[in-house]
């Protein structure tokens, strides 16, 4: 097996009392795109910071091709950075921001003109050279920060929120670019930030991160199917969740009856529940089936019938809500675009079902979001 | 260089002590005027002598206090007519200046700007000068073809303010434009818009909101007024204010009488100064 | 323009126009057309460049302008050096509290009468001063040491003097530089004298520049530290000025040293502006 090109072990860090990362440890390996996806405060800019040298870890150790980098200055590590507000350099042009680096390592001013050029090609912006930084645009300060650690073939590029600043059009369109450039390079992008379709779309492995601690490190579609915990399953992706107490439990598959008296069956992938436990149940809204008739959901472990109390139209992301007889509780239905749903209304009957092999049931949690 | 970036242990501290040792310099000349303000000398010098309140309150000869010695207490009144003239002056002309150049395109604004700002970089004793031979030039005309003698144009109070004036002028300009500019012209605007009349909106809406400028900008005049010394010095008349008679009584040698003078005066800018952030600080926050 | 704005106009350009009119405009060309007369007899004058011919005639006025000229860029330079390490400092490295505290304590000094100021360094540096005192006890010198009256005393005096006005745009600037910026120069490899050169002082530029104007300009038309700190040798061209007006009594002469005065300090502000790419407006404004 080859060396990782970024491994952090045990790492923490303390400021005062407060534990901002607390004993992470993963690898990522050369040429993959590595996010880590928490919300705001969660402890992920502070890792990346210790890996780019701005913040002493409290212990643990961070190693770059399996050599520790601790006692590396900033300016000395095989790390570069696009900063969250990119951090252009405002008194300088565009190729001058792109050679900066290179001038440092006293490369030959012919050889940074040849590289610059280069670089500047590959992001497809060949004349911005003599720009100055203020007259490009939002997509294009992206691309010219990018280049700009790119140009000096770090081990790793760390991306800290790097897209938060750009409207959401431009955004998605990035984030497509992103991961275009990344393969073109073949640089290892660690990245970080807080929207999870970023981090979905683009990245071969994914961190969740919460309270200063990895939830999960995983493939997006790993993390979307099968959250390891109740945090991941209520962080990434839509679902609907319910609070209950297991009545029962068959090898993986259990039964939960929720707060509001509602039975159903949901998949504890070994997370050893037992019967009297309290737990919540994710079942996410794709993975429920809608019907008019009964008979069309007879095949699923759960099946429900109510009434449609509103359905949120939003394209392909479309949604029905609606009420179990005799409950309380609100389920959210994706609603299918083929057709047959198009006259759907408030107060119509509906069936819905589902397997138990798509709710996911995990212990309690009360301080999970 | 910024605390995320490690530095050697030396370096930090080098760089520390840099800074306390410049600000001993600043400390420094201020704390032996104060501290020889009372030494019970007739020089402010070593050896101390020990403590006295005589150069404040004493009565007689050759120690007479601050309080007591009618020269001083005189040019000490001097100045402050002349501040209060000086920035009641400046604050108008700076205020109608600042709305002037917010609120009027015309023709050769740039070229007034720029006109306005030369105050700024233009010696002070130039300016004492060039005011001091219109003047006389504009007194001798008189006095050659009416045979009128017009004393305000000679050396004295009159062209002391006109002179501090003329350059304290722009600063408080500036001090008043700033905070125009921050202001929302829709306010104004929604004033009309309720039934004031232009000049009500302006008196009701805009003049409180630049308050904290105009007692910020008459401080700070006060304060340039009173501390002038080189435009001052060729436009003086018998009225000397404060800084010319210390001036006068230095050059003859200086006992700690100087000295309690300056602690005076220290205390008073200072207070004044405090006052002006204090006042900033609550109104600025709204 | 309507009526009412009309009259609005007209009453606030007013006061702009009797004020750099009276007081700015028209006494400078007088004091231009007054240094070209010529006295050739009691109440007789011509014009003629004489009191120039004058001036460039005498090496004392001539050596004296080029030494004021040249030891007012150097009170320049050094309150730029002294001054920059204090207030990046204040602007970067001080956080909170303890920066706004650091920042009004550069001011206090200001507040004073430069008068006061002055006479503080006389107690310090004369020959019966704190200093020479100081040294005295601690047995390094045997006798009183005079440590007054010469250029030293002097620069000292004119750097105190001007420091607020070189300490308060370079912090403005310096804190407008985004921390992050500098952390991107030392991530791309950079160091401390590299950031520093590429992209710390090019982004202080504007401060470094209304602050060195400025405090140039204070060094140029100081009168009072030359007089009081500066010794018999250290003659300031400002001196020279008052002698002609209030000494002499020869306006002719001093109106012309006066104007040379003038060309001088708006030859060095339009060169510094020129050099960095700044217009008065942008720096002073």
């Amino acid at each position: 097996m080859t060396l990782p090109d970024l491994e952090c072990l045990s790492l923490s860090k303390t400021f005062g009392g407060f534990t901002a990362v607390e004993d992470v440890s993963f690898a990522v390996p050369p040429s993959s795109f590595f996010s880590i996806l928490g919300p705001s405060g969660c402890g992920k800019t502070t890792i990346m910071r210790m890996i780019a040298g701005f913040l002493d870890p409290t212990s643990g150790d961070i190693r770059i091709k399996g050599r520790s980098i601790l006692q590396t200055p900033p300016n000395k590590r095989p790390v570069n950075m696009v900063f969250q507000h990119l951090a252009l350099f405002p008194m300088m042009n565009v190729a001058d921001n792109i050679g900066y680096g290179l001038r440092r390592k006293g490369v030959p001013r012919p050889e940074i003109d040849r590289r610059v050029g280069e670089v500047l090609e590959r992001i497809s912006l060949p004349d911005a050279g003599r720009r100055r930084v203020d007259e490009l645009s939002g997509g294009q300060k992206q691309r010219i920060a990018i280049a700009r650690c790119i140009v000096l073939e770090p081990d790793v590029l760390l991306l800290d929120e790097p897209l938060g600043a750009l409207d959401l059009k431009l955004r998605e369109h990035m984030k497509i670019e992103l991961k275009a450039l990344q393969a073109a390079f073949g640089t290892t992008f660690v990245y970080i930030t807080h929207d999870q379709s970023e981090a979905l779309v683009m990245s071969d492995q994914i961190a969740v991160m919460n309270h200063g601690k990895f939830e999960q490190v995983a493939s997006a579609a790993e993390l979307y199917y099968r959250p390891a915990t109740s945090f991941v399953a209520g962080f990434v992706g839509d679902n609907n969740r319910w609070r209950g107490t297991l009545t029962r439990a068959e090898g993986d598959e259990l039964q939960l009856t929720t707060d509001a008296g509602l039975v159903m069956t949901g998949a504890q992938h070994g997370r050893g529940l037992r019967p009297g436990d309290k737990a919540e149940i994710f079942v996410r809204p794709e993975a429920i089936r809608i019907a008019r008739a009964a008979a069309d959901i007879k095949g699923f472990d759960n099946r429900l019938s109510g009434k449609v109390t509103s359905t949120l139209f939003n394209g392909a992301a479309s949604r029905v809500l609606l009420r179990p007889d005799g409950s309380h509780d609100e389920i959210q239905v994706a609603l299918p675009q083929s057709g047959e749903f198009a006259d759907l209304g408030r107060g119509d009957d509906v069936h819905v079902g589902w397997n138990a092999a798509q709710a996911n049931v995990f212990p309690a949690n009360d301080e999970a979001g | 260089m910024i605390p995320s970036i490690r530095q050697p242990a030396a370096f930090r501290i080098l760089w520390k002590l840099y800074v306390a040792l410049f600000f001993v310099y600043l400390a420094l000349p201020l704390v032996v005027v104060s501290v020889f303000a009372f030494n019970d000398s007739l020089f402010p010098s070593l050896p101390w002598k020990g403590f006295t309140l005589e150069w404040f309150f004493g009565q007689s000869r050759p120690m007479i206090g601050v309080f007591n010695e009618r020269p001083i207490m005189r040019a000490l009144g001097n100045s402050a007519f002349i501040a209060v003239m000086v920035s009641a002056l400046s604050v108008a002309v700076g205020t109608s200046n600042a709305f002037l150049f917010n609120r009027y395109q015309f023709r050769f604004r740039g070229l007034l700007y720029v006109l306005l700002l030369l105050p700024l970089v233009i010696p002070g004793i130039v300016l004492g000068i060039s005011i001091l031979i219109f003047s006389s030039n504009v007194a001798n005309g008189l006095e050659d073809s009416f045979g009128w003698d017009i004393a305000a144009l000679r050396p004295g109070l009159v062209l002391v303010i006109l002179g501090q004036f003329s350059f304290v002028a722009t600063i408080v300009t500036l001090v008043v434009s700033a905070r125009l500019q921050k202001f929302d012209p829709t306010l104004e605007e929604a004033a009309l818009n309720l039934g004031a009349t232009r000049l009500t909106a302006v008196r009701t809406i805009t003049l409180p909101y630049l308050m904290p400028a105009l007692v910020g900008g008459f401080i700070v005049a006060f304060l340039m007024s009173f501390e002038n010394f080189n435009t001052t010095l060729m436009l003086v008349g018998s009225d000397a204010p404060l800084t010319i008679a210390m001036f006068d009584r230095l050059k003859e040698g200086s006992t700690p009488l100087l000295n309690a003078v300056s602690l005076v005066l220290m205390i008073g800018s200072t207070g004044l100064a405090l006052l002006m952030i204090l006042f900033q600080g609550r109104k600025t926050g709204g | 323009m309507q009526t009412g704005a009309r009259i609005g106009f007209i009453l606030l350009f007013a006061p702009l126009l009797l004020w750099l009119g009276l007081l700015i405009v028209i006494p400078h060309i007088d004091l231009f057309l007054l240094s070209l007369r010529e006295r050739i007899g009691v109440g007789e004058y011509r014009t003629s460049l004489a009191n120039y011919i004058a001036f460039f005639g005498e090496p004392l006025y001539l050596v004296t302008f080029m030494r004021t000229a040249i030891m007012s860029v150097l009170a320049t330079v050094l309150t730029l050096i002294i001054g920059f390490p204090v207030a990046f400092y204040i602007a970067k490295f001080a956080k909170g509290r303890a920066q706004s505290v650091l920042f009004l304590l550069c001011l206090v000094p200001f507040w004073v009468s430069e008068l006061v100021r002055t006479f503080g360094w006389m107690i310090l540096l004369r020959e019966t001063g704190i200093f020479s005192e100081l040294l005295q006890w601690s047995g390094l010198v045997d006798g009183p040491v005079e440590m007054l009256y010469n250029d030293a005393a002097m620069m000292v005096g004119l750097v105190y003097t001007s420091m607020l006005f070189m300490i308060v745009p370079l912090i403005t600037t310096l804190e407008s530089l985004d921390d992050s910026v500098i952390e991107a120069g030392y991530d791309l490899g950079g160091t401390g004298p590299s950031v520093l050169r590429e992209i710390v002082i090019p982004h202080a530029m504007p401060g470094i520049v209304s602050g060195s104007i400025v405090v140039f300009m204070l060094s140029l038309g100081n009168y009072l530290t030359p007089t009081m700190l500066g010794g018999k040798d250290s003659l300031w061209f400002t001196e020279m000025i008052y002698a002609q007006f209030i000494v002499r009594f020869n306006w002719e002469l001093g109106a012309a040293f006066g104007f040379m005065l003038l060309i001088l300090s708006s030859l060095i502000v339009w060169a510094m502006l020129r050099l960095t790419g700044q217009t008065l407006e942008k720096t002073m404004g």
